[in-house]
């Protein structure tokens, strides 16, 4: 057990190593300049070539990539291009609050999803059943900043109960101890800006949550069928089991294996979607950030960026990996 | 013997000397319209911004975002009159232009305080607010890369300080926009200890005059000022001002709509509707300032050999993209009569614009009220061309932008409706487009027969305009910004006398008639001038726009 994970962690050093290699090339495939975009259309050619002077980026590409790599192997992304900040400083201030969005949008995906999912298995072909699947298949296909505009239209502005966006009212006071603004409030007993930050992360994280919830209902469903159409469901319900243990207490556990290797996956997934989320409700979060950075050629902030969410992305998945072996203790990792 | 040059009226330079020198506070000059209340003093406005500052020190940003921020923390020698880009006094009470033009001295106004006890503005803040961006050995140069210095201050040589409250600009040749360029944001004057404090860190703690001092910036989300007590010129009508980020459009106008912000920044054209039929909402537009034009190869260029600046006799070369036919003023003036500006306007940029009749929009001085342009009048078009021998007419390229911008909101469809518009006259044009920046070196060498392109000006002076693209000296293969190639002594001529003189009546003068010279010629011809819009509250009041985008929220008051 133990050589499997120090295995999958020598991997994760290859992983990223080529993740960075392709990322580090991309960014500087791509057309524009970030002295240009930094100075603006005024800038003289002098004072552009300083700042590319600067940036190393005359240098050729190899010598740019073993000048970044030392540096980052000690932690260190440099500082961004554009705001002059330690993109290791910028990225763990934002940190915070896409955790705590894509968290609860997690929860309530999976919780939802899962309950869906089984409802619909176990009343196969009800109207129930085709509901959940309809709706499944309608969240899927639902672009984000639709239906993030969409509720924002029906909840905030038509039936004025939650806020059109940010994460907090502008000009609430609330001490910031973890950037977990739920959680903060709660540490520093601040009732009002509970209340109020909940309020603000409700439509975000339902529009973030749809995508997942859908893929979780269906793979709960399926998942749910096949385990139900099983010899020991049959001996079970034979011995007189009543229908809700036989569910809940034995399907669900042979079935959640690949769900739980869908809501890791929708971990990852969950940051392309709050790169839109945190957009249109306009939360001060890694996904705006990233989006901006793209935008604005910042070259190491993509890239330090890109290495600590592969990073992250390698771990969730050794994590998943590694539950299956509670979940189900036929299987085994040498 | 300095000729002493006073750009406003006596009486107020008066009222401002006889404040001063009494300790009174003087009155605010930015009065809400006469028809409103007088204001009331209370309340936060919350403004949706479109994105977030990237730096809030004003020498060391060139973007909207952090502009409209640090507007309001900081101030310059000059600042603007209310809506108009003419200059009036600020931490400057008066200045003296020395007799060869070349040296300006301002007596700073006496008691101005920085923000959070930084103590007195004195002339060693001013010269280190200036000698930072140009002085290598000044210990801040390093900190920043001060963008815009060399493309509007270069004519300053150094600042000096006379004594406390008393500096001299000494500038490398005479230039009276240099005056309007010193009410912009890169001028503006900061704390030289608080610098000293912050170090690198400055803009994100800065340190000015302005009616209202830095609080609090999460990144992405808000930055908050509050009303400075101590200003000179009275305390601000808000007690805070929170900019929050909405990077939306959509999200932004509902957000306006709920309440929870009381103003927005980029309205979308297609929001102009809504926004008019809501009574509790009100849209503030103007003509922005801005300009985009069709520019027509005359082929007229010319090599600054000798690295004067200027054009001499025997510097011509050849264009590589000069037309013929352009090199007739009627064929210039055809194509400005066949292309439907009006239509375009309507369609293309949904009423969010107006028609341009010339080189610069009106919120400048020195804009010609009597020039009408060329209204879409087709049969005066083909009677021109006919006139000139193309009564069939010809086949020509032009090159659009590849690129969005303010003046050309939507460039692929404005060239179609210009394709279209020149079919009719029997012009048959073909359209070509490259990447941005490519497209903009090569119709800086003169490869085009005919390009789209246009400008936002920076200052507010009106030589931003019309020297920078039109002038004769810009003419320059290889660097042009007359991609008309179009020289014209008599109207560089104008332009450099408006240069000489301070007196803002005599260069407003100058410039109207140059106005109408360059209409004549016809090299440029002018599409549109596309609106600044925002939106507010409608109890949010005496709001002043700015040609020059600037947001200024020291007047402005809110209804209980």
């Amino acid at each position: 057990m133990k050589e499997y994970i120090l295995k999958r962690l020598a991997m994760l050093v290859i992983v990223l190593l080529g993740v960075s290699l392709i990322t580090f090339v991309l960014v500087r495939a791509a057309p524009g300049d970030p002295a240009v975009n930094l100075l603006g259309q005024h800038a003289t050619a002098e004072k552009i070539e300083e700042i590319r002077e600067k940036y190393h980026l005359n240098d050729p590409i190899y010598v740019q990539y073993y000048i970044w790599l030392k540096m980052a192997v000690k932690g260190d992304f440099g500082r961004s291009i554009e705001s002059r900040e330690f993109v290791t400083r910028e990225i763990m201030e934002r940190v915070p609050m896409t955790l705590e969005l894509s968290l609860i949008a997690m929860i309530i995906a999976s919780v939802i999803g899962i309950i869906a999912g089984i409802i619909s298995a176990v009343h196969q072909y009800s109207a129930a059943d085709y509901g959940v699947m309809i709706g499944a298949l309608f969240g899927i296909s639902m672009p984000v900043f639709w239906l993030g505009l969409m509720l924002m239209f029906i909840f905030s502005v038509k039936l004025g109960i939650t806020p059109v966006g940010g994460r907090l009212t502008a000009g609430m006071e609330l001490e910031r101890i973890t950037g977990m603004y739920i959680l903060d409030s709660i540490l520093t007993l601040n009732g009002t800006a509970l209340v109020d930050s909940i309020k603000h992360l409700i439509l975000p994280s339902v529009a973030l949550a749809t995508i997942p919830m859908a893929t979780i209902a269906r793979m709960t469903r399926s998942s749910m069928l096949e385990v139900l159409r099983q010899d020991y469901i049959r001996t079970e319900r034979a011995k007189g089991l009543s229908e809700r243990a036989v569910v809940y207490k034995h399907a669900i556990k042979n079935a959640l294996i690949p769900i739980v290797t869908v809501i890791g996956m929708n971990i990852g997934l969950l940051m392309g979607g709050a790169v839109l989320t945190e957009t249109i409700f306009s939360l001060p979060g890694l996904g705006k950030y990233i989006a901006d950075a793209i935008l604005a050629y910042d070259y190491p902030v993509v890239q330090g960026f890109t290495l600590i969410f592969a990073t992250v992305f390698v771990l969730v998945n050794l994590a998943t990996d590694i539950l299956y072996l509670y979940i189900d203790p036929r299987i085994k990792y040498k | 013997m300095k000729k002493e040059w006073k750009w406003m009226g006596l009486l107020i330079v008066a009222v401002m000397v006889a404040s001063t020198l009494s300790g009174c506070i003087s009155e605010k000059e930015e009065t809400p319209a006469p028809t409103e209340a007088p204001g009331k003093y209370g309340g936060t406005l919350v403004f949706g911004s479109s994105g977030d500052a990237v730096r809030l020190d004003p020498a060391d940003v060139t973007d909207g975002e952090s502009i409209q921020r640090m507007d309001n923390i900081h101030e310059g020698l000059v600042q603007y009159d209310g809506g108009t880009t003419n200059i009036k006094p600020c931490l400057a009470t008066d200045w003296t232009v020395s007799d060869d033009k070349k040296t300006i001295t301002f007596n700073l106004r006496k008691g101005v305080k920085f923000h959070h006890d930084y103590g007195e503005v004195t002339a060693d803040d001013v010269v280190f607010s200036f000698a930072r961006q140009y002085d290598e050995n000044n210990w801040y140069h390093d900190k920043g890369n001060w963008s815009y210095w060399g493309w509007m201050f270069m004519d300053i040589e150094s600042v000096e300080k006379i004594n406390d409250y008393k500096v001299a600009i000494h500038m490398k040749n005479p230039n009276s926009s240099m005056m309007t360029s010193l009410a912009m944001f890169t001028v503006c004057i900061v704390s030289e200890d608080a610098a000293k404090d912050y170090g690198e860190d400055y803009f994100k703690n800065p340190v000015g005059t302005g009616p209202f001092e830095f609080v609090e910036w999460v990144k992405d989300d808000h930055i908050t000022l509050r009303a400075f007590e101590d200003y000179w010129d009275g305390r601000a009508y808000l007690d805070k001002v929170i900019f929050r980020v909405i990077t939306d459009p959509s999200a932004r106008l509902m957000a306006l709509q709920t309440g929870e912000i009381q103003g927005m920044e980029h309205v979308d054209p297609s929001q102009l509707a809504i926004i008019e039929a809501d009574a509790d909402l009100q849209l503030i537009s103007q003509a922005g300032m801005n300009v985009g034009y069709v520019a027509l190869n005359c082929g007229e260029g010319y090599v600054d050999a000798n690295k004067n600046g200027k054009w001499d006799a025997g510097e011509e070369v050849d264009v590589p993209g000069a037309f013929e036919p352009f090199k007739d003023v009627r064929v210039r003036q055809a194509i400005a009569y066949a292309i439907n500006k009006e239509s375009i306007v309507r369609n293309l940029y949904k009423g969010a614009a107006s028609v341009a009749t010339q080189g610069q929009p009106s919120s400048l001085f020195g804009w010609n009220a009597d020039i009408v342009g060329y209204p879409y009048n087709l049969e005066k078009a083909k009677q021109l061309l006919a006139d000139a021998g193309y009564p069939d007419g010809f086949k020509v390229t032009m090159w659009y932008m590849p690129v969005s911008r303010p003046y050309f909101p939507t460039p692929t469809e404005i060239a179609e409706a210009i394709q279209a518009d020149l079919a009719k006259v029997g012009i048959e044009v073909e359209l070509f487009t490259e990447d941005w920046g490519a497209y903009l070196g090569d119709t800086e060498e003169g490869e085009h027969q005919a390009c789209m392109l246009g400008w936002s000006g920076d200052n507010g002076d009106p030589d931003n305009f019309l020297n920078v693209l039109y002038g004769e000296d810009k003419a320059t293969v290889g660097s042009a910004g007359n991609v008309a190639f179009k020289r014209n002594e008599k109207f560089q001529d104008l332009l450099d006398a408006a240069l000489l003189t301070f007196d803002q009546a005599e260069r407003a003068a100058y410039y109207e008639e140059a106005n109408v010279l360059l209409t004549a010629q016809c090299s440029h011809v002018f599409i549109a001038h596309s609106n600044q819009n925002l939106a507010f509250l409608s109890t949010v009041h005496g709001y002043i726009i700015h040609p020059t985008s600037r947001k200024f929220f020291y007047p402005v008051w809110l209804e209980e």
